[in-house]
C-alpha cells in the first residue's frame, strides 16, 4: 500500500494556498477559509501522528522512483511530532491573524503566503532527501520574506534586508556542503548518506563538510556568532508573523541540525566539542542580550537565542537521555515561544506600545487576561510543574551522567537569566504603575474591536496556554514521546531500513 | 517609446513571440526549453506590446488581470501532480502518458501539464511585477 496519508498535510496546505489566491481581493472569505483550513490541516496532521505512533516510520517514494534514486519522504516520530506542532501553531496563529491582520496587509496576499510558509515547514520536516531539504528551506525563506515585508513600513524593510541577506548566505553555504557531500558519496538520500559516510575513509573531508553544514544551519537557527539577524528582524512584522517565526522558523534550523548530526555525521569528538562551546556561548549571549532590552518582542527574540542554546546543548551531549531533553525542550519551546509573541502582540494592541518603560498597570486593568498571559511566561522559565521544567531535568541528568559540569552550570545560568528577565518583565508590564502612554491616532485599539475579533485574539493564546499546561501536567506523555524519538534518533538502523528496505552492504 | 516603427513591429511580434513561446514550452521535456523559459518569452511579448502601445492597451488585450494566472497555473500544476495518484492509484507525482503521440504536439502526459502550469505562473508573476512597477513610476 502506498502511504499517501503522509502527504496530506503538505498537499492540503498547498491546495489551501491556491484556493486562497483565487480570493485575492476578498479578505473576509480568506480569513474564514484560512481558519477552517488550518483546522482541517490539524486533523490531518493528527491522523498522521496517530498512524506513525501505532505503526512506526512511514516512507513515500515520489513518482515511484525507488530510494536512493528518487526523492524520499520519511515521517518518523520526530517528523510527525513537528508536523503536528506546526499545524497546531498554524491554527492558533491563523485565528489570531484573522482578527489582527488589517485588510491593507491581507490584500497583498498575507493568507496564501502564510499557508505556503506552513507548507514549506511541513515539507522540511518530512523530507528524507538532503537536497529536497534545501528546496524546502528556499520555500520557507521566500514566503517568510514576503510576510516580513508586507505592509512596507520602514523598520520592516530594514530588518528584511538583514534577514534576507543572512538567510540567503546560509542557503548558499548549505548548498555548498551538499555539493561536497555529493562529490564524496554520490548520493543525496539521507539514509543512504548515513550508510556511505559511515563506510567512507576520507574522515578529514567529512568533518569539514560537517562544519560547513553546521555554519549553514547555525545561521538559520541563530546560534552564537551568527545570531544577530534574529533580534533585529523578529520584532518588526505584525505579532502573528513574529509568532510563526519565533515558534517555528529557527526550530527548522535546529531540526536540520539534529537530523544531520544524528543520522549522517555520527559521533565525532571534535564536532561534539564545537557544538558544546557554541551552545554555551549561545545561552550566554541570548540571556544577557535579553537583560538589556526594553521592547517586549525584542526580549522574546533574545530569549529564543538563549533557548536554542539549550537544544544545541542537548544535541552536543549526544546521549539518548540528552536527546530526550533536547526534543522535549523543542516541543515545549515551539508552543510557548509562539504564544509569547502573540502575548506581546496582544499587549501592543491593548496599550499601543511594546516598551517596558512605558507600559505598566496591566494587571490592574486586565486581571483575567494577565493570568492567562502568566501561563506562557512562567512555562518559559520552567517553574515546576509547568512545561519548561521537565526537559531540563533530562538535560541536567544527562550532564551529570557524562560529567559535563560546565555545561550544566551554563544551562542553570541560562534558566536563571530567563527567570530574571521574565520577572523584570512581569513587574514592569503588569505591576508597575502606568506612566500613561499617549494615544495614537489612526490606531485600532483592542477596546475598539468587535467582540468577535476580541475573542479571536484571546482564543489562540488560551489554546496554546492549555497545550503548554498539558505538556506541564501530563509531562509523562511528552516524556514518553521524547524518549521514543531519542531512541529512534540514536538507533538509526530503523530509519535506514524504512527508507532503503534493508541495510545494503557497502563496497568501500 | 511610442515610435511608429516599434508600434508596427510589435503588432507582428506579439503573435510570433507567443507562438515561439508555445513551441519552446512543448519541446521542453527532453530538449532545452520548458514552462519557465516559455513563460518568460510569452511575457516578453506582452511587455514589448505594452511599451510600444502603452500598458492600458495591453491590459485590454489581456482582458483578465495577469495576477489571476498565478492560481490558475498553480492549480494546473497541482492536478498534474495528483493525477497519477487519483487516476491510476500510483504514487504522487507519477507521470501518466497517453499511449500514442499526437501530431505536432507529440507525447502528452502529466509532465506537460506541469509545464503548462509553470508557464502560466511565470506569465502571471512577470506581468504583475512589470505592470505594478510601470504603474507606480
Amino acid at each position: 500500500m502506498i502511504a499517501h496519508f503522509l502527504l496530506y498535510p503538505l498537499l492540503f496546505q498547498f491546495a489551501l494556498a491556491i484556493v486562497l489566491m483565487f480570493f485575492w481581493r476578498d479578505t473576509r472569505i480568506q480569513r474564514r477559509l484560512s481558519v477552517a483550513g488550518s483546522g482541517i490541516a490539524l486533523l490531518l496532521a493528527g491522523f498522521l501522528f496517530a498512524q506513525v505512533w501505532q505503526f512506526g516510520t512511514v516512507t513515500f517514494q515520489a513518482g515511484g522512483w525507488q530510494a536512493p534514486f528518487g526523492i524520499t519522504l520519511v515521517v518518523d516520530m520526530l517528523s510527525a511530532t513537528l508536523v503536528l506542532l506546526t499545524c497546531l501553531l498554524g491554527l492558533a496563529i491563523s485565528i489570531f491573524s484573522s482578527a489582527s491582520i488589517i485588510s491593507e496587509r491581507a490584500k497583498f496576499g498575507y493568507f496564501p503566503i502564510y499557508h505556503l510558509l506552513l507548507m514549506g515547514l511541513i515539507g522540511a520536516f518530512i523530507t528524507g532527501d538532503i537536497f529536497n531539504l534545501y528546496v524546502w528551506f528556499e520555500v520557507i525563506i521566500i514566503s517568510s520574506f514576503v510576510l516580513l515585508t508586507i505592509g512596507g513600513e520602514k523598520p520592516q524593510i530594514e530588518s528584511a534586508v538583514k534577514y534576507f541577506t543572512l538567510n540567503i548566505l546560509a542557503s548558499v553555504i548549505f548548498l555548498t556542503a551538499i555539493a561536497v557531500l555529493y562529490g564524496l558519496t554520490g548520493t543525496l538520500n539521507m539514509a543512504d548518506l548515513s550508510v556511505k559516510i559511515a563506510a567512507s575513509e576520507n574522515k578529514g573531508l567529512i568533518n569539514i563538510t560537517a562544519l560547513i553544514f553546521f555554519v549553514g544551519f547555525g545561521i538559520k537557527s541563530a546560534v552564537f556568532p551568527l545570531y544577530f539577524w534574529l533580534p533585529s528582524s523578529y520584532h518588526t512584522p505584525p505579532a502573528a508573523v513574529s509568532a510563526i517565526f519565533g515558534g517555528l522558523l529557527t526550530k527548522v534550523g535546529v531540526y536540520a541540525m539534529i537530523r544531520v548530526f544524528t543520522l549522517i555525521f555520527i559521533r565525532d569528538e571534535f564536532i561534539d566539542n564545537l557544538l558544546m562551546t557554541v551552545a554555551v556561548l549561545t545561552i550566554l549571549s541570548g540571556g544577557f542580550g535579553a537583560l538589556v532590552q526594553n521592547n517586549i518582542q525584542k526580549v522574546f527574540s533574545y530569549l529564543i537565542i538563549c533557548h536554542i542554546g539549550f537544544m544545541i546543548a542537548g544535541l552536543s551531549m549526544h546521549s539518548e537521555l540528552a536527546l530526550t531533553g533536547a526534543i522535549f525542550y523543542m516541543i515545549h519551546d515551539i508552543v510557548v515561544k509562539g504564544n509569547l509573541f502573540l502575548v506581546g502582540g496582544m499587549i501592543y494592541k491593548i496599550k499601543g506600545s511594546n516598551s517596558m518603560k512605558e507600559l505598566g498597570g496591566f494587571y490592574g486593568s486586565y486581571p483575567k487576561l494577565s493570568i492567562l498571559m502568566l501561563i506562557p511566561l512562567f512555562s518559559l522559565i520552567g517553574i515546576p510543574p509547568l512545561s519548561g521544567f521537565w526537559p531540563k531535568i533530562s538535560l541536567l541528568q544527562a550532564g551529570f551522567e557524562d560529567n559535563y559540569y560546565v555545561l550544566i552550570g551554563f544551562i542553570l545560568l541560562g534558566s536563571f537569566l530567563t527567570l530574571f528577565v521574565v520577572a523584570k518583565m512581569w513587574t514592569n508590564v503588569f505591576w508597575k504603575a502606568s506612566t500613561g502612554i499617549p494615544r495614537k491616532p489612526n490606531f485600532k485599539y483592542f477596546g475598539d474591536l468587535k467582540f468577535k475579533d476580541k475573542l479571536n485574539m484571546v482564543l489562540p493564546i488560551a489554546i496554546l496556554a492549555l497545550v503548554s499546561l498539558y505538556i506541564g501536567f501530563f509531562a509523562e506523555h511528552v516524556q514518553l514521546l521524547s524518549e521514543r524519538i531519542a531512541f529512534e534518533l540514536s538507533n538509526t538502523s530503523g530509519y535506514i531500513e524504512a527508507v532503503l528496505g534493508k541495510i545494503p552492504p557497502v563496497n568501500p | 517609446m511610442k515610435t511608429i516603427i516599434l508600434r508596427t513591429a510589435s503588432t507582428y511580434l506579439l503573435p510570433l513571440l507567443l507562438l515561439f513561446s508555445v513551441f519552446i514550452l512543448l519541446r521542453g521535456h527532453y530538449l532545452p526549453g520548458g514552462g519557465f523559459i516559455g513563460g518568460l518569452i510569452a511575457s516578453i511579448a506582452f511587455i514589448l506590446h505594452g511599451s510600444a502601445n502603452g500598458q492600458e492597451n495591453t491590459k485590454t488585450l489581456l482582458r483578465i488581470h495577469p495576477g489571476f494566472l498565478m492560481p490558475v497555473g498553480l492549480t494546473v500544476a497541482f492536478f498534474s501532480g495528483i493525477a497519477g495518484m487519483v487516476l491510476e492509484g500510483k504514487e504522487f507525482m507519477t507521470g501518466i502518458w497517453f499511449k500514442d503521440p499526437l501530431p505536432v504536439i507529440g507525447m502528452i502526459g502529466t509532465p506537460l501539464f506541469f509545464d503548462i502550469g509553470v508557464y502560466l505562473v511565470v506569465v502571471g508573476v512577470t506581468l504583475t511585477i512589470i505592470m505594478t512597477i510601470s504603474e507606480s513610476s
